[in-house]
């Protein structure tokens, strides 16, 4: 592992945490100018995570290890999952641990035991929710799949810096088959991230909650975690679309100083997909929840259209 | 003159600007009577009970208030020294069912042969020998010993079927309540509610309060419809002293009314919006509300128009200023509500949640008295305003607001069209206010009689009993029209998903307060 592998790990790492709760409070902003609201600041997602660490964490008292552990598996696996995902440079010394298909299992772990700590302490509330996380999942994960086996088609590898090297810097070319797996990608994000039209982040009606369900019974540094760690899988997939489908202005492993670069490139592009997230929240309405099955069928459809269109066109 | 089946009773019309009749009625026709009135299209309004033990009476009694399109019919079932039981006739109105198991539970005298002897409002925190309602008791003691027991409620069984329990804390800012779902999966086989939670007492209360401050206390039965309390009320007391409401007066009650029903209105379509996470609609009509309550707050002196009904008249009064106020207000509004009228409709993803979504068959809201605008939504075509115009309704015109498939879409659209009518008849109403004075000394003759007030609130009618000398309450009886409309929810939820229950809940968002009291 060269020094400057290192540092650009760290890095990214580094730029996961500190953007992501960032990120989170950008949409936010959108979402309520977008609904003639006064907008929370920009850094309000930071001192909700300050006065959460700060509180105390109260447990139930049926509760099990796994609820206690939980937070931070889940913390964990999304923090992994940001240091592989190509976000400022490709020179990652971590990423060819895990490929494309690991990222897939890390977001799978963290829902299994989301889901295993709601249904541990015996609420109607969090089994609802785990009930509800699992249908979502097992029709998003094959999708989210099938949308990278996409990108890994054009550049024979699963590797997610691969891809994203060949994606950016090989010589220009339009891949027709990705235009279908971006679309499919968007509407995998939406159902993972548990925003409208699936889930609604805003809500505390006990009834209609899918992801605020899991998390109800957690307080203080417990829930901080998954706060945070939510803020970091939306960073997640919006770095993962942004790698894999407007891959400009990320750094090269020979090229170091581009680096320089890449930062001010990363958050541009994350501003503008911030905006439009909360544009196309603010637009809809959430969706009957037995209407996500057909909402996920069709993205893993679209994902495989694109497949199919890489084969035919030969590309 | 009102005719019920063959029966011949002595009516005595009431001095209240409705048609309202008062009778007796004996133990052996009461089912009879019940059977004959639901023949004939009638409908239950309420059911109370009094303790009527020091008066010529001689012991407890029972009321009963039917509604048909002629007008209300008041009964009384006087029961004879020491009786306390009465015949049974939730078999007739599912709807008394509830009603019948809180005389029980406040009065002690019960329905005989009643299938279902729960008590309601009575959760074991204080003892089944103690009845608040009668004489003997003050209102005023204390059961330390007594905490709230298990109910009793009605179990599913089946392979997969589990049980969700929500409330009576809930994660929003709303009324307690406790809802029981039996579901499998998503699907909701079974709804029951246990309600009682905002009991407070406040018949008793009533009977330590001074008559005509009695209107005070009626406005706070239930804080949405603050307005159409406190006008029933001065309605009944009017009524038992047979004072002439002063033209001005009346038509400034019916602009309060529909102030009050334009601003819940708007804040439920904005609610309604908010639970299939369409937030825009929210803070549109939110804002929208709030310029409503504020002009409230500038030209009455109360965002909620509390207090603004006294027997006798009103305690508000408008320049020509507050008229441009009003009428700019209603133009603006309704311009508002007219394009966010249009997005709703325009919305597919909203549609999608709204239509078909807890539907309630006329029939169902027939057989269980669902009234109000969630009444009109399914068709059943009652509205007070227009049925039975009272000034200053007659000369207005109210054009009432019907919609037959009973679901979410329907009761939203009952809801605009109910509120771009109220943002017309606001303008009509303050250009045409007749002169004279908005408050006559009501008097009263001293002798103890029954007064009634029937009005058409917000969501429904709203009547009030009252049983006074003019000075003392003997018995007042608030009845909110969340009595009949609560038992549709729990069948309008069958056979949705459980996500759907909020939106659903919402639709008709009925009151906590009124009927726990």
């Amino acid at each position: 592992m060269s020094i400057s592998g290192f540092l650009s790990q760290l890095l990214a790492i580094i730029v996961a945490l500190v953007l992501a709760p960032l990120l989170m409070g950008w949409v936010n902003q959108w979402r309520a100018w977008l609904q003639n609201r006064t907008a929370p600041g920009l850094l309000q997602p930071y001192r909700m995570l300050n006065k959460l660490f700060h509180k105390e964490s109260i447990v139930a008292e049926t509760a099990s290890p796994i609820f206690r552990l939980a937070p931070y598996i889940v913390f964990g696996c999304m923090v992994l999952a940001c240091a592989i995902i190509p976000t400022l440079s490709t020179d990652l010394p971590m990423s060819p641990a895990a490929d494309a298909i690991a990222l897939v299992g890390l977001f799978a772990v963290a829902r299994v035991f989301i889901s295993l700590a709601a249904m541990d302490i015996g609420t109607a509330f969090g089994s609802l929710g785990a009930r509800r996380e699992m249908l979502i999942g097992f029709l998003a994960e094959p999708a989210l799949l099938a949308i990278l086996f996409n990108a890994s088609l054009i550049s024979n590898s699963t590797a997610l810096t691969s891809i994203v090297e060949y994606l950016a810097h090989k010589e220009f070319a339009i891949y027709p088959s990705l235009a279908f797996a971006g679309i499919a990608f968007t509407m995998v994000s939406f159902a993972e991230n548990a925003r409208v039209p699936v889930d609604n982040p805003a809500t505390h009606l006990e009834l209609t909650m899918i992801h605020e369900a899991l998390i109800l019974e957690y307080s203080g540094r417990h829930l901080a975690l998954i706060e945070w760690a939510v803020a970091l899988k939306l960073f997640a997939y919006s770095c993962i679309g942004l790698a894999l489908f407007f891959p400009w202005g990320i750094a090269e492993a020979e090229a170091p100083v581009v680096l320089i670069f890449a930062l001010p490139a990363l958050v541009l592009k994350l501003a503008v997909g911030g905006f439009l997230l909360a544009l196309i929240e603010t637009l809809s309405a959430k969706m009957r929840i037995f209407r996500v099955p057909e909402f996920l069928a069709t993205a893993f459809l679209l994902a495989v259209i694109g497949m199919l269109v890489h084969f035919l066109l030969g590309a | 003159m009102m005719q019920i089946g063959d029966f011949s009773f002595k009516l005595e019309a009431m001095a209240a600007p409705l048609p309202i009749w008062r009778a007796t009625c004996s133990a052996a026709d009461w089912s009879a009577v019940a059977q004959s009135v639901a023949i004939n299209g009638g409908r239950l309004l309420s059911l109370w009970g009094s303790d009527r033990r020091d008066g010529e009476a001689g012991g407890f009694v029972i009321s009963v208030a039917y509604a048909n399109t002629e007008g209300l019919l008041w009964l009384d079932l006087l029961l004879d020294k020491d009786v306390t039981v009465y015949p049974d006739i939730s078999g007739i109105f599912p709807c008394a069912n509830r009603m019948q198991r809180t005389i029980g539970d406040l009065l002690g005298v019960f329905a005989e042969s009643a299938e279902d002897k729960r008590p309601w409002l009575n959760h074991g925190t204080w003892p089944a020998t103690y009845f608040p309602l009668r004489q003997e008791a003050t209102g005023l003691e204390q059961f330390s010993d007594c905490a709230a027991e298990d109910y009793p409620f009605v179990r599913v069984e089946g392979d997969g079927v589990h049980e969700i329990a929500v409330g009576p804390v809930h994660a929003g800012i709303i009324e307690p309540g406790h809802f029981r779902f039996s579901v499998v999966g998503e699907r909701v086989l079974r709804l029951e509610e246990r309600l009682g939670y905002k009991h407070k007492g406040i018949d008793k209360l009533f009977e330590r309060t001074n008559a005509l401050d009695g209107a005070r206390l009626a406005g706070r039965v239930s804080g949405d419809s603050t307005v159409a309390f406190s006008w029933a009320y001065c309605m009944a007391l009017e009524s038992i002293g047979n004072t002439q409401l002063p033209p001005r007066a009346a038509a400034f009650r019916a602009l309060l009314l529909e102030r009050e029903r334009v601003a819940n209105h708007l804040g439920d379509l904005g609610a309604l919006a908010n639970d299939v996470a369409f937030a825009f609609g929210l803070t549109h009509f939110m804002r929208l509300k709030e310029d409503c309550l504020r002009l409230n707050q500038r030209l009455f002196g109360h965002r909620l128009l509390m207090d603004c009904i006294i027997p006798g008249g009103v305690t508000v009064n408008l320049e020509n200023e507050g008229v441009f106020d009003l009428m700019t207000q209603c133009k603006e509004i309704s311009g508002e509500v007219k394009k966010l009228r249009a997005v709703y409709e325009d919305h597919s993803g909203l549609q999608d949640r709204f239509i078909s979504t807890g539907r309630v068959s006329h029939e169902l809201a027939v057989t269980l008295g669902l009234n109000g605008f969630s009444g009109r939504a399914s068709g059943v075509t009652s509205d007070l305003r227009a049925d039975f115009a009272m000034a200053p309704y007659a000369d207005l015109g109210v054009r009432r607001a019907v919609h037959c498939n009973g679901d979410v879409a329907a009761r939203a659209t009952v809801r605009f069209d109910e509120l771009l009518e109220s943002l017309r008849l606001i303008p009509k109403i303050v250009s045409e206010l007749p002169g004279g004075d908005i408050f006559v000394q009501p008097v009263f003759d001293g002798a103890r009689k029954q007064g009634a007030g029937w009005i058409e609130g917000w969501r429904g009618e709203v009547f009030v009993a009252l049983d006074s000398d003019g000075e003392k309450i003997h018995r007042c009886h608030c009845h909110d029209p969340s009595w009949q409309n609560w038992p549709v929810l729990e069948h309008a939820v069958i056979g949705n998903i459980v996500p759907d229950f909020p939106l659903i809940n919402k639709s008709f968002n009925l009151s906590y307060a009124g009927p726990d009291r």
